[in-house]
């Protein structure tokens, strides 16, 4: 407090010159300004990304060759239950949180996001939800290691005791998510510049309003069933205990209510992204904007009918599994209409291969390959063999890897100058990409191999016919790991120096954000710009 | 290396052999056969259509290249070529799901079994009843911990070898049915492509018919806790004779196994036949050296169970513990079982109580 107290003459007086930002820790204690939460859920995404990679680098480390090396079968299942945990909820979601809270206002011309004291509140809960879960690492019977997606009664009676940590922490992630996406849809509805139709809105305020309704609708089914969890843990009810009268598989359709819109709120901003970056380097308009909003809508809207596809082995009846695997189907229509349009935006352009382009464009091969393992999981006869083996863990590691994880990397390199008033430096940013490109196809690719082969996922030892392709696996995702010490590199570099940036920053790009100067600063839009 | 590398271009069905195998097994069932067919349809689907759309992308990137002068149009959208791209993929997609729908509904056809099995998913073994027959057995993994932890070569069938494997005769229909003690499992042999969860409180169907005698492997499928990868499932195909000849083979089995139960073991006996047991149904959870794993399973050593009254240690092997991992071993173990486990966790492991039980005096 002291300094606080200290500084505050001082912020005083800068504050007739103009609005600059607090001094010291307090600054980013007490900021309720867009670009500082931006910033800050932006830096603990990145944190927890390398947590997680560290554990998934432990469990790559241990599946290099068959047999027990490096850890026992029961921290092996803890590992991979943190690594899909902490990335998913620690690493993707605030990312893209933190570009909304950076892009959004600027984009739409308004001064801030509609609501800055929540949005403080939003972020600043995170951290501790995650001290949270990190600390049952520590704890006596360790960390959950039930899988992320925590199947009673796995995760139920036969839990560590730990379970109750991952349960709060999980309250604390949910109340957060709805927070920002309050946030973010009071902003876009309430403070677009004049002029600013719906459907003259950046493809990314589209994606990521469509995702906060989607985080608003399910955030509250996962906080549902985690407190089902709770009581029939600590308060002897039986929602998921047969002994008691419950019901495995009710827990099944609940996780899955939730995880499977989850799943695209991971990858519709990612499609937002993607739609900015594809027509600033091919200079041309974006191919089909209404249809590239009416085809996020419909896959948010039919997220919410496919649940049971992650379900096809439970025993559900016939006509469950016919109507589930066409609603399934059905998704790749949609999804196939954005890709066409991105390469029809590409078509008859004049393109150029900066780093973010070189990402947009590996996102959207390798996330196609993703969308077509994805269409192949969908058959349900085939499912049955798919369901539960490495081929399922290769599909959703190139949705999410290449496609979401990608595309946060295209976008701070697209931004990034924006932010920092630097240009990139290319040649770092290029070697960033191929590394990275080349690590994650070495890692994920012969997943499907081994998938198909017969390898169940989530196995700390395997049958030796399956060894070769995950040694290669392994290596890769070393290759991967370390690559992304040249991404942080890049990040602090460009912070600290680089070339001058004008506001325009990439010759090709339109919207409000390239109006600002670079790096934009620390409240723009104060007057609202004219939009026509 | 450059094996991989070229198998991997290629991307063809191989055939199902060597380390570097890369696509599914076609099976040993007409329904196995069929899904795979409409795997490599709805691969080959994909193929065509990503060699389209990634045709036209890298079209566009060598050709309309600012540094070759390209300059950009300035269309940007298209109804006509919008409808088209619309409407296309999904009439692929319904003519995709009408043979899925056919598979799918042979897959549900549980009609008129020949023989009915119950598979019973427990932490970290398979139990399989033969409903018509009184043959009911556990199965449990039968490589050598010192495989496991790299202390000893890894036999070709590495994690993959059960003690007692599942019998089924072939051209017959075995419907299985699926349920779990504990946790849920998940019940899968590849090659039949059957693979069903074993969720408890619910019973799962599933059938299989196979037309060659041989042997089959699959594992759990559905993590299950801690050896979760260490539950395999062996299933011997036999031909008519020989499983009826293994039929009757169990029962004489079983005849003997009622008589040892009368008989009178020394110490040594027991402690030595308890060894096996113990390596088997209680080293998982309890370690090979009795010491357990703090905070999760307790140790032997020195436990005031394994060194008090020798009745309550019988009883929570015969019983299990409630609410806890421990399970009920009354219908895994035979009386000489329970009597040679019991006997070697008071004399061994550290322990030295010094009595033995009989199995004469384990009532089940």
């Amino acid at each position: 407090m002291a300094t606080v107290d200290v500084d505050l003459p001082h912020v005083k007086e800068e504050d007739q010159h103009h609005h600059g930002p607090a001094k010291g820790l307090g600054r980013w204690l007490y900021t309720t300004n867009h670009k500082d939460i931006g910033s800050m859920y932006l830096i603990f995404s990145l944190c927890m990304f390398m947590i997680g990679g560290i554990m998934a680098l432990i469990i790559r480390a241990e599946l290099f060759q068959p047999g027990l090396q490096l850890v026992e079968p029961n921290f092996f299942n803890q590992m991979t239950t943190m690594h899909g945990l902490i990335m998913v909820f620690g690493a993707v979601m605030p990312a893209f949180v933190g570009l909304a809270n950076w892009m959004i206002p600027m984009q739409v011309g308004a001064p801030d996001m509609a609501l800055p004291r929540m949005n403080n509140w939003s972020f600043w809960i995170l951290p501790f939800a995650f001290l949270i879960l990190l600390s049952s690492l520590f704890m006596p019977g360790g960390a959950p290691n039930f899988g992320w997606t925590f199947y009673a009664p796995l995760s139920t009676t036969y839990a560590p005791e730990s379970v109750t940590f991952f349960i709060f922490g999980v309250h604390i992630m949910g109340a957060s998510s709805i927070m920002g996406a309050i946030n973010i849809i009071a902003t876009i509805l309430n403070m677009r510049a004049p002029g600013m139709t719906l459907l003259r809105m950046p493809l990314f305020v589209w994606t990521w309003l469509i995702t906060a309704f989607l985080l608003i609708a399910v955030m509250p089914v996962l906080a549902g069933v985690v407190t089902m969890m709770l009581m029939d843990i600590h308060f002897g009810t039986s929602f998921f205990n047969a002994a008691g009268g419950g019901d495995p598989v009710l827990f099944q359709h609940v996780f899955w209510f939730f995880g499977h819109p989850e799943v695209y709120i991971m990858i519709l901003p990612a499609f937002g992204i993607i739609s900015e970056i594809i027509p600033t380097f091919a200079r041309k308009r974006l191919f089909g904007y209404a249809s590239m909003v009416y085809a996020v809508a419909s896959i948010a809207l039919l997220s919410f009918v496919v649940w049971a596809h992650h379900m096809f082995t439970v025993g559900m009846p016939l006509v469950g599994e016919v109507f589930f695997m066409f609603a399934t189907m059905l998704i790749a229509v949609p999804t196939g209409v954005k890709v066409f349009n991105w390469v029809a935006t590409m078509f008859r352009g004049s393109l150029t291969f900066e780093t973010p382009m070189l990402f947009a464009l590996a996102f959207v091969v390798l996330f196609t390959i993703g969308g077509f393992s994805g269409l192949m999981l969908a058959i349900a006869p085939a499912d049955f063999q798919y369901h539960d083996t490495y081929f399922v863990v290769a599909h959703f590691h190139y949705v999410l890897v290449p496609g979401a994880i990608f595309s946060i990397m295209a976008a701070t390199y697209y931004w990034l100058p924006k932010w920092t008033g630097h240009q990139l430096n290319e040649t770092m940013g290029k070697i960033h990409f191929w590394l990275s490109f080349v690590g994650v196809n070495i890692t994920f690719f012969p997943m499907h191999f081994v998938g198909l082969a017969g390898m169940p996922r989530r196995i700390p030892d395997y049958a030796l016919q399956f060894a070769d392709f995950n040694s290669m696996a392994s290596v890769g995702a070393f290759i991967f790991g370390f690559s992304q010490l040249v991404f942080i590199y890049n990040v602090i570099q460009n912070v600290r120096v680089g070339e001058k940036a004008t506001a325009q920053v990439w010759e090709g790009a339109q919207g409000l954000e390239w109006t600002v100067p670079s790096p934009a600063p620390y409240h723009t839009f104060s007057t609202p710009p004219k939009v026509d | 290396m450059t094996k991989a590398i070229t198998l991997a271009i290629s991307l063809i069905a191989a055939p199902a052999s060597a380390d570097w195998q890369i696509n599914m097994n076609q099976g040993v069932t007409a329904l196995s056969r069929e899904i795979f067919d409409l795997h490599m349809l709805i691969f080959w689907i994909c193929v065509v259509i990503g060699v389209a759309v990634f045709g036209v992308m890298f079209y566009s990137i060598f050709k309309f290249r600012k540094s070759k002068g390209a300059v950009a149009e300035h269309w940007h959208e298209n109804t006509t070529v919008e409808v088209v791209w619309t409407v296309i993929p999904s009439i692929i997609l319904i003519a995709m799901a009408i043979p899925a729908t056919a598979t799918l509904m042979d897959m549900y056809d549980t009609s008129e079994a020949d023989v009915e099995i119950q598979v019973t998913g427990h932490q970290w073994k398979w139990r399989y009843q033969y409903l018509d027959e009184d043959i009911d057995f556990f199965s449990n993994l039968a490589t050598s911990r010192q495989e496991i932890t790299n202390e000893a070569a890894k036999n070709p069938n590495y994690l993959l070898e059960v003690d007692n494997p599942l019998v089924i005769p072939a051209n017959k229909k075995v419907r299985f049915l699926i349920t779990a003690n504990d946790v849920i499992h998940s019940w899968w042999v590849p090659h039949f492509a059957v693979k069903k969860d074993a969720i408890p409180g619910f019973i799962n169907e599933s059938w299989v018919k196979v037309e060659e005698p041989g042997v089959y492997r699959g594992q759990c499928t559905e993590l299950c806790g801690k050896d979760h990868g260490f539950m395999p499932i062996v299933v011997e195909v036999k031909s008519e004779a020989d499983y009826q000849q293994w039929v009757s083979d169990q029962r004489a089995m079983k005849l003997a196994m009622a008589g040892e139960a009368s008989k009178e073991f020394s110490m040594n006996e027991l402690v030595a036949k308890g060894e096996g047991v113990y390596n088997t149904a209680c080293a998982g959870c309890h370690q090979p050296n009795g010491q357990g794993i703090p905070g999760a399973f307790p140790a032997i050593t020195g436990s005031t169970i394994a060194t008090g009254a020798i009745d309550t240690h019988v009883d929570i092997i015969i019983n299990g513990k409630s609410g806890t991992a421990m399970q009920a071993f009354r219908e895994q173990l035979s009386a000489v079982d329970i009597a040679a486990v019991v006997t070697y966790q008071r004399n061994a492991l550290g322990n030295s109580v010094g009595d033995l039980v009989q199995p004469n005096t384990i009532k089940n």
